[in-house]
């Protein structure tokens, strides 16, 4: 009896010592799962969830404050991601959130009058140009967030859809009549 | 003798190379127009440097190269630029690309051109000759060669030259060694001193013996010391690359490895053809060597100006009348045109007229049962069966783990597959998934880096401010302190209000500052306002409208928005 | 899948010619059964009949179950288990191509958990002069379970050579005193023996026409040998031949027929190997220490489930990347 007792807190004092131990010893810095959650989302740092950013959301996601479905840049493929990385559900996306093609800004350099709004406004500094000089979009850098089409006063810049071609074609899935058709 | 290696697998399809290999090479008649693409090779596509309308001679350069992955494209004769768009092209995608359509005059006068002496001139100007004449890859990868010509990091042993020819088919390599084997050999010799290699071997399968006789002959006439011919089995696929490679010298060049890293570097006979006409004699590659086979009366290989409608070359070999698509390449990896208006490119090695009787429809795929006939014919020693699930169910990760990328997409499982399941299309499917999700996340990647820069100067901007902020005041706050003790001192001297709080000149110095700000803001124009035509004018107007309007809204939060 | 029914008819004739045609109208029965279940199965799923029912997948399940039922049982134990392997071990799994477990071992398994009384009535052969039923008698009891007066069903029927040599052996005898009982032939049972026989001519004219590989047969059939041939050797009193092993039972058109089911088997040639010597020993050992007369089919099973484990172990390094360990 007296054995066994010895036995059992022998065994939890070494167990909360190696606990302890690997507490201090592999503490993690900051907070992985939000790491994790920022690695899915797209980056385009719309602000389309209503949260300033992909970090700032995926700070949210983790605190369970905010629904999976938020992202709309991400696609159904990120909220199946994020719903596998979470353990959650699938959630489709509610109305009006549905996404949208890729596409990419273009400045109308005609217009253009040089007002810096829309430099300011774009989360990736994608956009280049001087106060009353002509701005223009850097196209490798936008994430077609389209966060630079409200700010600017002369509605310059509009969202040019990306086309495909054959560079950037792709494979389709091979469909083949297995099942009956309908 | 030398010793032959063997690699995993392999097929044996029906050859059907005799029927066209019974004529020897025509030149093709002229076509009424000629569609040359400016992406006829791997890399960047090539930049047009001619315009619309204007008269240009045969071997002049109509698409100059971007960056170093890149090649010249050339006028296959003289004639007329009639258009600079996108057309179909040979493709997969069945999508358009860039090509400058030429309308030839008859005349084919070329420009002035002359070959070299390629032992007087250094090796870097022997490669720069190659790429000013377009000089790509025949056999069908079509990578520029004087990229592939060079070495310095690896010491290069053997070259390998490519007259293996596996393909049903396809001729083209097998008459020109037919009737150009000195030719060949001796831009092999030129490539090899490029390299440095110690040593030549020709493969080429023994389905051919009159092109092996034939080069062995050129070997002996022309005194070629480093060069063996080398017959090697029939089989499928010993023509690509790493199979061959790994015939003729026993090793094996893994996926992601390039062979120059084994030592052993690979060329096409037809490439080495086309290096000898480039500096041998200055002439660009203007044309090639195209089987013409399939649902024709008289099969045969025509010696081709670049961009000629397939349609027009078809038609020569005798195009039967039930004929409903075309094929470019062999059967096993060619690509169906999505016409027959697309011209001919460096690629094109053969055309196969097809028709339903020679081609049917594939059968219906069946469920896989896992018999692994594909896994003991793959080249590549997979497990096809496993990358096969992996790619139906989306399963990347799995599939890349299985080795996805050591496919060569050579079609030999789907060839065998009892069940008819075109495996080729699942691999190239789930590859170019592979490929978008890591562009993909290299862009997000960048967008983050981007972005968290962007949050990190505009912290420190604030920060900068509030610390020059600070100092201000500090500096004001001395100078109060300064003030404030004059004042004492004047106070002393002078009795004044005893109201005046020093906090409210303060406040009065900032409202007197902002006040200034707003008017210098109202008085400012934009410098580019002085010349403007009346339209600029009344759109400029019109935005000032406009403003004015959202300033106004801005401040009656009521009011329903117009715009 | 023909060539394999193909090879299955050598066995089949021969059982024909020792123990009478009975177990035709089981192969029959079962047949119906199968292609019947398919069809309903393939229209529940919205699936085409033709290419799914003329690639003999169902068949061969089919006439696999039936050889391993006793030819003269009742018709419905035929029945439910045809219905059950094609329906719930082969489609509800994703039908052909997707089933985990040997359709027609998963139907064997039911029927001998479920029904064991039935599943031990074998036919005794011609040779040991019996009593023995007509043809219309056979028909009789199976679709009626009426047998002619004054005849139970022990007296026309008896248990396996294996099963005999299980319970024989229970109550003490030694193996050479069972071995000489009329029932043994020359290698295992009389008459099954040759069934036995008929299959491994028709395994090794599958071989011959490449439609299987080596490594299945071989390594299970020699896995057997080695686990019975170490027992037999310290034993012989208790643990017979492995000779008796190999003739006996489901082995031979377990190594040639039902482990070489491609569905069910490792891809890898390394894989194969360790799959049908898990077999192998497992049979054994389910023979020798385990509570049912057979372990062939429940050898099949266990191994089946290891099936993904052993394919992602020996998963062969591709070209190119043999010599540097990566």
């Amino acid at each position: 009896m007296i054995s066994a007792l010895l036995v059992m807190i022998g065994i939890a004092a070494f167990l909360g010592t190696v606990l302890g131990f690997s507490a201090i010893r592999f503490k993690v810095q900051g907070n992985p799962l939000v790491d994790k959650i920022d690695a899915v989302l797209p980056q385009t740092q719309c602000g389309q969830c209503g949260y300033p950013g992909c970090k700032p959301y995926a700070e949210a996601i983790a605190k369970g404050e905010a629904e999976i479905n938020l992202c709309p840049p991400g696609g159904e493929d990120g909220i199946h991601k994020l719903a596998d990385l979470l353990g959650k559900e699938f959630v489709p996306f509610g109305e009006g959130a549905a996404p949208k093609g890729k596409s990419v800004a273009f400045i109308d350099e005609n217009t253009c009058i040089g007002c810096t709004l829309c430099i300011q406004a774009c989360p990736v500094d994608a956009i280049v140009g001087a106060a009353k000089q002509m701005h223009t979009i850097i196209a490798s850098e936008c994430t077609g967030c389209e966060l630079c089409l409200a700010p600017c006063p002369v509605d310059c810049i509009s969202m040019l859809p990306i086309a495909e071609d054959i560079t950037n074609w792709k494979w389709r899935y091979p469909v083949f009549p297995i099942r009956n058709a309908a | 003798m030398k010793a032959i290696f063997r690699f995993h697998g392999g097929i044996h399809p029906p050859t059907h190379k005799a029927a066209s290999t019974r004529t020897p090479i025509t030149p093709a008649a002229l076509p009424s127009k000629l569609v040359i693409p400016l992406h006829q090779h791997v890399g960047i596509r090539a930049k047009a440097v001619v315009q619309v309308g204007e008269r240009v001679l045969k071997g002049q350069v109509i698409g100059r190269p971007e960056g170093r992955l890149s090649s010249t494209v050339h006028a296959s004769t003289s004639g007329t630029v009639s258009a600079i768009d996108m057309q179909l092209v040979a493709h997969h995608s069945g999508l358009p690309d860039l090509c400058v359509t030429l309308i030839p005059d008859g005349k084919d006068e070329w420009i002035e051109h002359g070959g070299v002496d390629y032992k007087q001139i250094s090796h870097t100007e022997v490669r720069h000759l190659l790429r000013q004449a377009g000089v790509v890859g025949l056999g069908g990868a079509v990578f520029p060669s004087d990229v592939k010509a060079y070495s310095n990091k690896h010491k290069i042993k053997t070259m390998v030259l490519n007259g293996a020819e596996c393909e049903p088919y396809i001729t083209c390599d097998d008459m020109l060694m037919r009737e150009r084997a000195h030719d060949i050999l001796r831009g092999a010799e030129v490539l090899r001193e490029l390299l440095y290699a110690e040593e030549v071997l020709v493969g080429i399968e023994d389905n051919k013996p009159e092109a092996i006789a034939a080069m062995r002959q050129a070997v002996i006439d022309d005194q070629h010391e480093h060069m063996r011919v080398i017959s090697v089995p029939t089989v499928y696929p010993s023509g690509g690359a790493k199979q061959l490679i790994r015939i003729l010298t026993g090793i094996e060049v893994a996926a992601g490895v390039r062979s120059p890293e084994m030592g052993v570097q690979c060329f096409n006979v037809a490439t080495a053809y086309s290096a000898w006409r480039a500096i041998r004699h200055g002439e660009p590659l203007l044309s090639r060597i195209v089987t013409v086979t399939g649902n024709v009366d008289d099969a045969r290989n025509f010696e081709v100006l670049l961009g000629t409608p397939v349609d027009e070359l078809v038609t020569q070999a005798g195009r039967r009348p039930d004929t409903d698509r075309h094929i470019m390449g062999g059967p096993m990896m060619g690509v169906q045109l999505p016409a027959a208006t697309v011209g001919v490119a460096k690629a094109t090695n053969c055309i196969i007229a097809s028709s339903p009787a020679l081609f049917p429809p594939p059968q219906p795929a069946l469920p896989c049962i896992r018999c692994t006939r594909c896994a003991e014919v793959c080249p590549a020693e997979l497990q096809p069966q496993d990358l096969y699930w992996f790619a139906k169910s989306n399963n990347f990760g799995k599939a890349q783990e299985f080795h996805l990328f050591d496919c060569i997409e050579c079609g030999a499982c789907a060839y065998v597959c009892p069940s008819h399941i075109p495996l080729v299309s699942y691999y190239r499917y789930a590859k170019s998934e592979i490929w978008e999700r890591e562009q993909e996340s290299q862009a997000a990647e960048l967008a983050r880096e981007r972005h968290e820069y962007r949050q990190y100067r505009i912290e420190r901007e604030k920060q900068e401010k509030a610390e020059k902020l600070a100092q201000k005041e500090k500096a004001a706050a001395a100078a109060k302190a300064a003030a404030a003790a004059a004042a004492e001192k004047a106070r002393l001297d002078t009795p004044s209000d005893p109201d005046a709080d020093p906090d409210d000149t303060m406040q009065l110095r900032i409202e007197a500052a902002l006040a200034r700000a707003k008017e210098q803001a109202a008085t400012t124009q934009p410098k580019n306002t002085d010349t403007l035509t009346p339209q600029q004018q009344a759109e400029i107007n019109e935005i000032d409208a406009r403003r004015a309007r959202i300033h106004a809204s801005a401040h009656h939060d009521a009011e329903p928005k117009n715009e | 899948m023909l060539k394999v029914m193909l090879a299955l008819i050598p066995g089949i004739a021969l059982y024909v010619w020792y123990f009478g045609p009975a177990i035709l109208v089981s192969i029959t029965l079962a047949s119906i059964t199968a292609l019947a279940t398919e069809a309903a199965m393939l229209k529940l799923r919205d699936r085409p009949l033709k290419p799914f029912l003329s690639d003999n997948s169902a068949l061969l399940t089919a006439w696999l179950l039936a050889l391993s039922i006793p030819p003269l049982a009742p018709w419905w134990l035929v029945v439910v288990g045809t219905t059950f392997a094609i329906s719930v071990s082969k489609h509800l799994y994703g039908g052909l191509g997707s089933n985990p477990f040997n359709p027609a071992m998963i139907g064997y398994a039911v029927l001998i958990i479920s029904f064991p009384m039935h599943m031990t009535h074998w036919l005794t052969p011609h040779a040991l002069g019996g009593v023995e039923l007509t043809f219309a008698e056979q028909l009789g009891y199976i679709f009626n379970g009426a047998l002619p007066r004054g005849l139970t069903l022990d007296a026309i029927t008896m248990a396996t050579a294996l099963d005999t040599m299980k319970t024989q052996l229970h109550l003490g005898l030694s193996v050479s005193d069972i071995r000489d009982m009329p029932i043994y032939g020359r290698l295992a049972g009389q008459g099954s023996e040759m069934v036995a026989l008929g299959f491994a001519l028709g395994g090794i004219y599958l071989l011959l026409n490449r439609i299987i590989t080596w490594h299945l047969p071989l390594a299970y059939l020699g896995a057997l040998f080695a686990t019975a041939g170490i027992f037999h050797l310290v034993d012989p009193a208790h643990y017979v031949t492995p000779l008796f092993h190999w003739f006996s039972g489901a082995a031979m058109i377990g190594a040639f027929f039902i482990l070489t089911d491609p569905v069910t088997s490792p891809t890898t040639a390394k894989g194969k190997i360790i799959f049908a010597l898990g077999a192998g020993i497992l049979t054994y050992l389910i023979r020798a220490f385990g509570g049912f007369p057979d372990g062939m089919a429940f050898a099949t099973l266990f191994m089946n489930i290891c099936v993904p484990l052993i394919d992602a172990w020996t998963q062969p390094k591709v070209f190119g990347k043999k010599g540097d360990g990566k």
